[in-house]
């Protein structure tokens, strides 16, 4: 299972650090959480970009999740 | 990558491809494009930082001869507030248009109110004082302190801050609050020996480039309306014009001219579509260029930012805990950078408990835009200005306090992930060696003090949307279009990476930027990606042109592509000896297919970070407080240098920058929020003649994500100047720095303050 590892700010909304989530696309843990967590905003979460076993993607919504990854959501930066 | 590899191209130092044209003055910029029957478009500009709109009468200059057109915010389609994912980022569409023409409120000097376009450019600007606007004038919220206060004016009554458990009851100017931690920051402070703590102030200061914002546009109710501009992301002037004007992408076509310096100022739109609208209501072609005056109180600085910082450590230099509470000032509409000062304050240490919280806060001063690593110079001025304060107070050389907790691959950014493999060690062990910081800092004449301090800096860099096609001409040349402008040198590094790959004279390879019909979309150049996620897309392409070039020689041969190889710009049979160069594949593709091209449409993933290390000698005049720059070194992680020339010039140009913004460089207002130094007289931005050489170390730790190993290189080196420049400064006159710029009156005034 993918371990899905929140932002303080998002822990907020999950009242957790951490969670499993079973999905081989990044698509599926969206929606897992948003379904376990009813204070996550699905709009909100596919703005975010993510880092999956710590390679950075701003947009990931079909990217391909390990059994065993470490996915973190990450605000979307910007640069100049 | 993984490993190390003999290049043929990649590393070399090739003349650029536009060179030539910018030294003879042949290349064509923002405003160089004029267009038969083409009239002039200007902007009437709010002389109130803070002022509610009663009524805007347009009657007389509408009257007026040559006046063709006039527009006001009315003028736009109805917009609703919508953040627009477009490029990098995102925005809010509803601030943009009400930035590009206030409606009910100016919100700082120089805020747009309306605009004309006249027979000429001299007419346009006599007509300006024909508009009569009439405004209640409201008081002026000039800084952090104050728009923080409880007793504010509000700039907008509809926010409230975002990031609080609970919605407050009332309107604020902080638009949002954000909090990230890692740790547990109170047993980190309790498990330190010495614990440091300071407060800092950054000004407002304005990337810079020569270059004013400049278009020339064409509406065409037939669906083929143009804009020539300078820009950094021409697929994005065209998305936020369209959506803002309420026409379909397809019926706009963006041009990029070449740039005299964006540095991020030139991600977002301030006349497009003004000039847009005005074409469309004169039926003429319409240019507008900007005075330097409108560049400085009308575009995007940088923030201002107020910033605590707190570090403890063990008596060994451990550092246990670090934290820090910023706040940015957005300018007159949401959206600092204050999320990247966040997320990159501490990034290159390896502390188990860090905190970090930010305020992103409106005041009446120009809306933000971006300027190289947005937030993170700020942010990391406060934290390296700390930790050397921490170093002094351990009595440890601070490059020793750095290696001792430098971020390093495993370590645990504030931000989410672990670092992959990168460059922090290796760029403080480069100064370590260097000369520079082996050398002692040399005696001063009488009159004059001096000091030494190096710092860090980290910054994310990006990948992203990059489209790329290389088109084979018949002769065996080959013309590489890409959409990415190219703002530092980055068309000789495309045509580098496609010689590597092609295995082909760079002379061959003619790179170009398209515009945004003919060649698919390209997110805008910014965020140190294009030489990275654009070059990772030449690269793909021209693979797809060497696999055609193999099965267009094999099908000659009535052979399978796997029975050829391709080598130094020839198709061998693997067995006998024929052999068919690039060229005669290329003139015999009519007769095996077609067109030989490649096209790569990417969105480039793994993005390396970017370390960088500085150091600086200044000598300060005691008498007049006025401080030199001596030495300066960069170290700078690239991943590879596919041009090490140009890597050494963004190492030297973001330093030269940052040194400005230390030294100099500093929005200054009246009490009325009227920008007093809007010219380059008076902000003063660094002169070749003020600094020595920035002696240049590149590291090379390469980023495994890309076929040659490059990180972005174009922001990080803006980071450490700050900390570097004020520390030294801090070190020359045994007096603390705590806000910037270190100007002559500053410097002089803490000199006698100490004395």
């Amino acid at each position: 299972m993918a371990k899905v590892i929140f932002s303080s700010e998002l822990q907020k909304l999950t009242g957790e650090k951490h969670t499993n989530v079973t999905a081989t696309v990044y698509r599926d843990i969206i929606e897992q959480l948003v379904e376990r967590y009813e204070l996550l905003d699905r709009d909100k979460l596919l703005q975010m970009a993510v880092a999956i076993d710590g390679v950075i993607i701003h947009a990931p919504l079909l990217e391909v999740v390990q059994d065993a990854s470490e996915v973190h959501l990450l605000f979307r930066i910007s640069g100049g | 990558m993984s490993e190390a590899r003999e290049f043929k191209h990649i590393g070399q130092r090739t003349i650029r491809p536009d060179g030539y044209d910018k030294v003879t003055g042949r290349a064509n910029f923002g405003a160089d494009l004029s267009l038969p029957g083409m009239i002039w478009g200007k902007i009437h500009r709010s002389p109130h930082a803070h002022a509610k709109i009663l009524s805007i009468d347009t009657s007389k200059a509408e009257a007026h001869p040559d006046v063709l057109a006039v527009v006001t915010a009315s003028d736009f389609p109805a917009i609703q507030s919508e953040t627009i994912a477009v490029g990098e980022g995102s925005e809010d569409l509803f601030d943009l248009t009400r930035n590009l023409l206030a409606a009910d409120k100016v919100l700082y000097h120089g805020h747009a109110v309306a605009a004309l376009a006249a027979r000429s450019e001299r007419a346009a600007a006599e007509a300006l004082s024909l508009i009569e606007v009439q405004y209640e004038v409201l008081p002026p919220v000039l800084d952090l302190r104050a728009a923080m206060a409880d007793d504010a004016p509000v700039l907008h009554q509809d926010m409230f801050t975002e990031g609080y458990d609970k919605k407050p009851e009332k309107p604020s100017n902080v638009a949002t609050r954000l909090e990230a931690k890692i740790g547990d920051i109170e047993a980190g402070f309790a498990a330190a020996d010495v614990i440091v703590e300071r407060e800092f102030y950054t000004p407002t200061a304005h990337q810079g480039y020569i270059e004013p914002h400049a278009c020339t546009v064409r509406y065409d109710e037939n669906g083929q309306s143009m804009i020539w501009c300078s820009t950094q992301g021409h697929f994005d002037v065209r998305a936020r014009t369209a959506k803002i004007l309420d026409m379909d992408q397809t019926s706009l076509k963006v041009i990029a001219s070449e740039i005299g310096g964006g540095f991020g100022g030139k991600t977002t739109v301030y006349l497009e579509p003004v000039a847009l609208l005005l074409s469309k209501k004169s039926g003429c072609p319409v240019k507008m260029v900007m005075q330097r005056t409108e560049v400085f109180i009308a575009t995007g600085p940088t923030s201002a930012a107020k910033l605590w910082v707190k570090v403890g450590a063990k008596k060994d230099g451990k550092i246990t805990a670090m934290q820090g509470r910023l706040a940015y000032e957005a300018g007159a509409f949401k959206g600092s950078p204050m999320m990247p000062g966040v997320m990159t304050m501490f990034a290159p240490y390896d502390v188990a408990n860090v905190c970090v919280e930010g305020f992103d806060v409106v005041v009446n001063k120009p809306k933000v835009a971006a300027y190289r690593a947005p937030g993170a110079p700020q942010a990391e001025f406060a934290a390296e200005m700390l930790v050397s304060e921490l170093a002094d107070q351990l009595a440890m050389d601070p490059l020793e306090l750095r290696l001792k907790n430098a971020a390093r691959e495993g370590t645990q950014t504030l931000y989410g992930p672990k670092l992959k493999s990168v460059g922090l060690v290796a760029c403080l062990e480069a100064v370590k060696n260097s000369p520079h910081y082996q050398a002692p800092l040399g005696t001063p004449q009488s009159g004059k003090v001096r000091g030494r301090a190096l710092a860090s800096g980290f910054w994310f860099n990006m990948g992203g949307q990059s489209s790329v096609v290389i088109n084979m001409n018949p002769d065996g040349t080959g013309t590489i279009v890409e959409g990415s402008p190219d703002i530092g040198g980055s068309r000789a590094s495309m045509q580098m990476m496609a010689a590597e790959a092609m295995e082909l004279p760079i002379s061959r390879l003619k790179p170009i930027i398209a515009d945004t019909d003919n060649v698919p979309f390209s997110a805008t150049t910014g965020g140190s990606r294009t030489t990275y996620a654009t070059g990772m897309a030449v690269v793909e392409a021209a693979q797809k042109v060497v696999q055609q070039l193999k099965e267009r020689a094999a099908a000659l041969w009535n052979l399978t592509p796997e029975q050829v190889e391709y080598a130094d710009g020839v198709v061998h049979a693997k067995q006998g000896d024929d052999q068919l160069s690039v060229r005669e594949i290329c003139q015999a593709a009519e007769k095996t297919g077609g067109q030989i091209s490649g096209q790569a449409n990417i969105n480039a993933r793994g993005a390396g970070p970017g370390f960088a290390v500085h150091v600086c000698d200044l000598e300060v005049d005691t008498d007049t407080g006025k401080v030199d720059v001596i030495r300066y070194t960069a170290s700078q992680d690239a991943g590879k240098a596919i041009h090490p020339g140009y890597v050494e010039g963004q190492l030297q140009g973001g330093a030269v920058q940052g040194i400005g913004w230390a030294l100099n460089e500093e929005y200054i207002f009246d009490d009325q929020g009227v920008m007093e130094n809007s010219g380059f007289l008076d902000y003063r931005i660094p002169l070749a003649s003020d600094l020595p050489m920035i002696d240049t170390l590149v590291v090379e730790v390469p980023n495994t994500f890309h076929p040659y190993g490059v990180r972005g290189v174009g922001e990080t080196s803006i980071i450490p100047p700050l900390a570097a420049v004020g520390y030294a400064v801090s070190k020359a006159i045994g007096a603390p720095i705590t806000t910037l710029p270190c100007s002559p009156p500053r410097v002089l005034k803490l000199i006698q303050d100490k004395a």
